[in-house]
């Protein structure tokens, strides 16, 4: 179909019916920009570091390519009416992950083999594996609806996903990886938080009108009733053992977020943001006073000055990269982010990279792009037509937003430090991997959601009888 | 590398990223700022079949009745207009395509009224160019003057189209 369709005629104003085009060549057009971002920015790393062109960068090119030439053509042909947005952002973001890794594997003292050496081309694997998955999913995912089967399964299935990483042990410093010895090691949180989602999603719509309807008004806000609180004080007593065993923050309030913001879209009574944000404080603090480990990232955000191991800690060198980046920052491949140290700056200290290297602009254009996506996943949850698809599509983005609101945060002081990675940019499989599935199931949705409504069926009279003039 | 390409290619990268940001932005135009309500412009005979819902069949009567309608009807109304009804003042352009009414908010005139169902009536053109209207099986009916729609039923130029509160009237 050709793209939007608004037709003028006459000499006054039109609500134009517009329906909905499927968009698939501005998704293809966008892509063709996707993709060349990241070869130019490729370039310019190369040229800064080498003065030449880097020898990789044709294969580099066509490989990415490759990948969302894959992704278009399956969603052209499985997916016609899906959003046309969100596989470019997804790209692009991805590919622009894969170039910072790949400039900061360019620095020697952060790319020896004792912190695992070059990343980038594991990196570019775990990328296609994402990929494969999100073409898994468009494939075999024909309904979206067909999950809400599954509601009390993804619970249980989540559950085990979250508690597993306690009986490994820590690896910087939070026990949120599963360490399989010869395979590697897998952040399960990662795939957890869509697989609750699904359950959020399925349970919330069941019981939304227990939750909405019950309630006494009181000072403004409607109270639910004491029963009705089990729910979210169950998921918070969760979250904050995720806090005591995993000594994560991340993960935990990402998970109970995720709730709070599942339960507000799915009952429409602001006291459940009220008691989540107070339940959340009141936890946070709780633990923070006594687990050593989330004490030290407390202490790290309130005073990032302090002297640690001979020199100031993370989070203010993490500062000083944004603070010399400045406005347009100092060009890619120009930047002192090594200094950082150990293998943060190519996970949860991307962002400084790029607020080092790109400025203030790049952080905005980033933070922008993740903006859109998000807005994309809400828009595809107001257009969905079954309440599931809707509490789904709103779970899948709140998750996104959360991760990137609490990664961004803690990078630039915020909020205390979590362990999460920003999503796609960050080196990291488990994330590249569950983001791209992720993706893929907003698009299933939108590409249900902008389907059109077949035609109503012909009237079996109307066919039989006469009309009159 | 001289200072100045990479300074040049500093600036280019960042103005090509905001380019992606802002051709995004152009893309989901519609969502940010609503539906369109534009000017029309004086372009009477360059109507298109619009909307996909309309199935192939359906879609071709509107070719066929929009080239017809060119040297056809002066009494063929060109507009539809909401008289009575939270929407009053709405206007539709009648270029060929079917007019969805109802709660649904994919309809062409999303109706905000209790007693309208959401897929309730619509108005198309037959082959001839005359506008029909027909009940999709609404629980509250359409009524045509006074009388409740049964089948499809041509439209008289002028004549109102009740469905709950809203009245709907077609005009030149």
């Amino acid at each position: 179909m050709s793209s939007n369709l608004n037709i003028n005629t006459g000499s006054n104003t039109t609500v134009s019916p517009g329906g909905l085009p499927s968009r698939r060549n501005t998704e293809l057009a966008m892509l063709v920009f996707a993709v060349l971002i990241p070869v130019f920015a490729y370039a310019n790393v190369g040229l800064a570091k080498d003065g030449s062109l880097p020898a990789g960068m044709l294969g580099y090119g066509l490989g990415l390519g490759l990948l969302a030439t894959v992704c278009h053509v399956v969603v052209r042909r499985w997916a016609p009416y899906a959003d046309p947005l969100m596989l470019p952002i997804s790209t692009l973001l991805n590919g622009l992950g894969l170039v910072l890794i790949w400039r900061l594997d360019q620095e020697p003292n952060i790319t020896t083999p004792a912190l695992g050496g070059a990343m980038a081309p594991g990196q570019l694997i775990w990328s296609t594996l994402g990929v494969a998955l999100f073409i898994g999913v468009l494939l075999f995912l024909k309904d979206h609806r067909v999950l809400q089967r599954y509601t009390y399964i993804s619970m249980v299935v989540a559950l085990i996903l979250l508690i597993l990483p306690m009986f490994f042990p820590a690896r910087f410093g939070a026990r949120i990886w599963i360490t399989i010895p010869g395979v590697g090691s897998l952040q399960p949180g990662e795939f957890a938080k869509i697989i609750i989602a699904v359950f959020f999603a399925g349970y919330l719509m069941v019981k939304r009108d227990a939750l909405a309807l019950a309630s006494r008004r009181f000072m403004g806000l409607y109270l639910p009733r004491g029963r009705d609180l089990g729910p979210i004080l169950a998921i918070w007593a969760l979250s904050l053992m995720i806090l005591v065993f995993e000594t994560d923050l991340g993960t935990s309030l990402l998970f109970f977020g995720l709730f709070v913001i599942m339960l507000y879209v799915a009952t429409e009574r602001t006291s459940w943001v009220v008691f989540g944000l107070a339940l959340s404080g009141a936890g946070a603090v709780a633990v923070a006073s006594f687990a050593g480990h989330v004490q030290s990232r407390v202490d790290g955000w309130l005073d990032p000055l302090a002297r640690e191991n001979g020199g100031v800690t993370e989070t203010a060198q993490a500062m000083f990269s944004f603070g010399s980046g400045g406005i347009l920052g100092s060009g890619l491949g120009q930047g002192y982010s090594r200094l950082i140290g150990g293998i943060a700056p190519k996970s949860d200290y991307i962002l400084a990279t790029v607020g080092e290297e790109l400025g203030l602009t790049g952080v905005m254009a980033i933070l922008v792009l993740y903006a859109l996506l998000i807005e994309r996943g809400m828009r595809t949850s107001l257009a969905a037509r079954d309440p599931f698809g809707k509490l789904l599509a709103v779970g899948l983005a709140g998750a996104f937003a959360l991760q990137v609101f609490v990664v961004a945060g803690g990078v630039t002081g915020l909020i205390p430090l979590t362990g999460m990675t920003m999503p796609f940019l960050a080196q990291g499989g488990s994330s590249v991997i569950a983001n791209w599935a992720l993706v893929a199931i907003l698009l299933r949705i939108s590409d249900t959601a902008r389907r059109p409504a077949p035609a109503p069926a012909p009237n079996s009279d109307a066919e039989m009888t006469q009309v009159v003039r | 590398m001289s200072e100045l390409t990479l300074t040049v290619m500093r600036l280019g990268f960042l103005a090509v990223l905001w380019l992606f940001v802002i051709v995004a932005v152009q893309v989901i135009r519609s969502d940010l700022f609503g539906t369109r309500v534009t000017q029309r412009a004086a372009r009477r005979n360059d109507a298109r079949p619009q909307r996909q819902q309309a199935p192939p069949q359906q879609r071709q009567q509107q070719q066929q009745s929009s080239s017809r309608r060119g040297r056809g009807g002066r009494n063929a109304p060109t507009k539809l207009v909401v008289s009575e009804g939270s929407l009053t003042g709405t206007t539709v352009a009648l270029q060929g395509q079917t007019i969805s009414l109802g709660r649904a908010h994919d309809s062409t005139i999303v109706l905000d009224d209790d007693y309208a169902s959401s897929r309730h009536a619509r108005i198309y053109p037959d082959r001839d160019g005359q506008w029909i209207v027909e009940d999709l099986g609404s629980t509250n009916g359409t009524y045509l003057d006074r009388t409740r729609l049964t089948t499809p039923t041509p439209i008289p130029p002028g004549a109102p189209i009740r469905i709950g509160k809203t009245v709907i009237e077609l005009r030149k």
